[in-house]
């Protein structure tokens, strides 16, 4: 390891600025949960270990992990990261967000075919006009059996009423 | 009664017309989402939990084991057919396996891939029964502390033991805990955590938390990685049927591989992955032929992959016994009872015993619809591969929000699923592993209870978990499989143990 790590650190002093926000978020999460239970502190009677102990452990442990994390990115001992595009994945979570706001008055059909649609997207079929509808009839499909034969209460619409 | 006798009774419970077809229902769908390309076995259970809510626990448990075990199959096929192992329990059979199928000799590795399977599903599952009366006994005398101690074991061979860095092994392990105090604390009914969102007070579902870490995670990653050329499906070529010399090949291999699978998925050891690179050595060192490995030899296939379903029946032994997941999929099968308030342990043995047998015996009775269904049918799962990857992930996505909302269809869920989808992905990208994230949340909460009780029984005084000689015993054992790692990592040895990375998806 030594001769590896003295090599890339003399060529890349820089720390390595993704390990470092990674060292922030535990730490938030850490001083969210001291932040939290703070208030549970009376609660611990007499034996001292009441609902707050475990979960200042838990946070105790992730800002250790914060440093240690931090020391890594000073020493990039992180892997490198491959290449990223981040076009799919907006389509993928715009298809999440249209399902999550479309489910309630849409009904599941809908709502998921159009998840269906812009996931279908995201993987490179772009022409919606026909994934669509393939959506919405698969996911109709799907909604006939999960929610007749297997009886899971998947949330009717428009669409579903005709069947009901 | 012994445990033949309770087996018998199991049996007949599980023969009944209807758990028949639940296991049918559950060994179909999960060979189908199992076969999916990416979909391991744990992605296959938490994506088909849901389905099974309606049901009552008898069947719902049974289809539960089918679906788990068909997820195993379908996993072994798209490795050898596609070369991208759904699970990393298959990565060996990828191995030699794929090679098989590249001469031509794809359904002769099937084969013994199916058969193996049900070989070692047949004596791993009936060593389940026979051993698991034993360690119920010994768990009786289990009192808070070695719980405890057995449970940060299991927290140590699934984050950091295994993978690339004790470092990301543990974060990941402390982020589940984390999510776990989320809600109301069991001993005292403080809500923790939850910020006055109601949705938060029962905690975070562990099912969403695996269908967003798994399915969602591993979807943006995919299609984040771009357009990286087709991947190939072999096609089966010629008869599926093994001929002499295969069967006279395969079978010891088998063997063997049940014999090293079962004991290291029985342990709080990790995953099923270790027992098949064991598998694969000791295949590679006995083989009479040995310059075929590499190169497509039938014992590579063989032996691993009974070994791979050997420990998955092993690692039902803590589950069943101990209430202990010890893996992923363990995890969410735990999750799975948790669902009818039952929880998995000695006591459930003693209050429900025709379940647990039932759902024993359901496993052979699953093991045996899962060849016949294999062997004729490999052509239709064989088609399932050669779907193009937009349909693929969107109908995956279909499934996973399916699930989550069968299960609890609000909008709060949902984004539930958005966020924790999110961080998978961000997980994935900078090499942290998912599964201790929700062994994690799921033996977060059981964890705190037996060290709180442990705790509050010695008022407070920590020394009191190493003074139990099997406490001590366990804690030690799992300090050095902490510590052994980082001093091997830091000499330079660290590629053997990310090979045995327990990724689990």
């Amino acid at each position: 390891m030594s001769l590896d790590r003295q090599n890339s650190v003399k060529e890349q002093r820089r720390p390595d600025r993704a390990a470092l926000a990674i060292a922030a978020v535990l730490v938030t999460i850490a001083g969210t949960i001291f932040f939290d239970v703070a208030r549970l502190k009376g609660m611990a009677g007499y034996s001292q270990i009441g609902p707050a102990t475990i979960p200042d452990w838990i946070a105790f442990a992730l800002v250790g992990l914060a440093i240690w994390t931090v020391i890594a990115a000073f020493r990039r001992d992180f892997p490198e990261r491959e290449h990223q595009e981040f076009g799919p994945v907006v389509w993928i979570v715009a298809g999440l967000i249209a399902q999550m706001l479309l489910l309630r008055t849409a009904g599941f059909s809908i709502a998921t075919g159009v998840l269906f649609a812009l996931t279908a997207a995201g993987f490179g079929k772009k022409r919606l006009w026909i994934t669509l509808p393939i959506g919405i009839v698969l996911c109709l499909v799907i909604w006939l059996i999960f929610a007749g034969l297997l009886q899971l209460s998947l949330p009717a619409g428009p669409l579903e009423h005709l069947f009901l | 009664m012994s445990t033949f006798e309770f087996l018998l009774q199991g049996l007949a419970s599980a023969a009944e017309p209807m758990n028949l077809l639940y296991a049918l229902i559950g060994v179909t769908l999960g060979t189908a989402v199992g076969v999916l390309p990416g979909i391991g076995p744990a992605l296959t259970v938490a994506l088909l939990l849901p389905v099974t809510y309606r049901l009552d626990p008898t069947g719902s448990l049974i289809m539960f084991a089918g679906i788990y075990y068909g997820g195993m199959y379908g996993g072994s096929t798209t490795s050898i057919l596609l070369n991208t192992p759904g699970e990393s329990a298959s990565i060996v059979t990828a191995l030699e396996g794929n090679k098989m199928a590249r001469n031509g000799r794809g359904g002769p590795a099937l084969a013994t891939a199916a058969i193996g399977s049900f070989v070692a599903g047949l004596i791993a599952t009936l060593l389940l029964a026979f051993i698991a009366p034993y360690i119920v006994k010994l768990a009786l005398v289990f009192g808070p502390r070695e719980y405890f101690a057995l449970m940060v074991l299991a927290f140590v061979t699934v984050s950091s033991a295994f993978g690339d860095s004790t470092l990301r092994g543990l974060t990941s392990l402390f982020i589940g805990l984390a999510f776990s105090v989320v809600g109301i604390d069991q001993l005292t009914g403080q809500n923790r955590l939850s910020f006055g969102v109601p949705d938060l007070l029962d905690g975070i579902e562990v099912t969403t938390m695996a269908v967003a870490m798994f399915a969602i995670g591993e979807t943006l990653y995919i299609a984040a990685q771009g357009n990286r050329g087709p991947e190939t499906v072999e096609a089966v070529k010629g008869s599926v049927w093994m001929n002499a010399a295969d069967w006279a090949r395969s079978w010891k291999a088998w063997l063997r591989g049940t014999v090293i699978g079962f004991p290291i998925g029985a342990m709080p050891a990790g995953g099923a992955e270790i027992g098949t690179f064991l598998s694969y050595a000791a295949e590679k060192r006995l083989t009479k032929h040995p310059e075929e490995f590499g190169n497509g030899a039938i014992e590579g296939v063989a032996g691993p992959e009974a070994a791979n379903n050997a420990s998955a029946a092993g690692t039902l032994v803590p589950l069943l016994t101990l209430g202990l997941p010890t893996t992923a999929t363990a995890a969410i099968m735990l999750a799975g009872f948790q669902q009818y308030g039952l929880q998995p342990g000695p006591l459930l043995f003693a209050t429900n015993p025709q379940l647990v047998w039932g759902l024993i015996a359901s496993l052979l009775i699953a093991n045996l619809m899962l060849l016949v269904l294999n062997l004729p049918l490999i052509g239709l799962w064989v088609k399932l591969l050669t779907i193009p990857k937009p349909w693929l992930y969107a109908g995956i996505l279909v499934f996973a929000t399916l699930g989550t909302i069968g299960a609890n269809p609000s909008v709060f869920e949902l984004g539930m699923l958005l966020t924790f989808g999110l961080l998978g992905y961000v997980m994935r990208v900078f090499g942290y592993p998912i599964a201790p994230v929700v062994v994690g949340l799921i033996l977060g909460p059981l964890a705190e209870q037996q060290l709180r009780r442990a705790l509050a029984i010695s008022q407070g005084d920590v020394t009191v978990l190493f003074t139990s000689p099997i406490a001590a015993v366990l804690l030690a054992v799992a300090a050095i499989a902490l510590i052994l790692p980082l001093i091997l990592r830091a000499r330079g040895r660290g590629e053997v143990l990310s090979q045995m990375a327990a990724s689990e998806d």
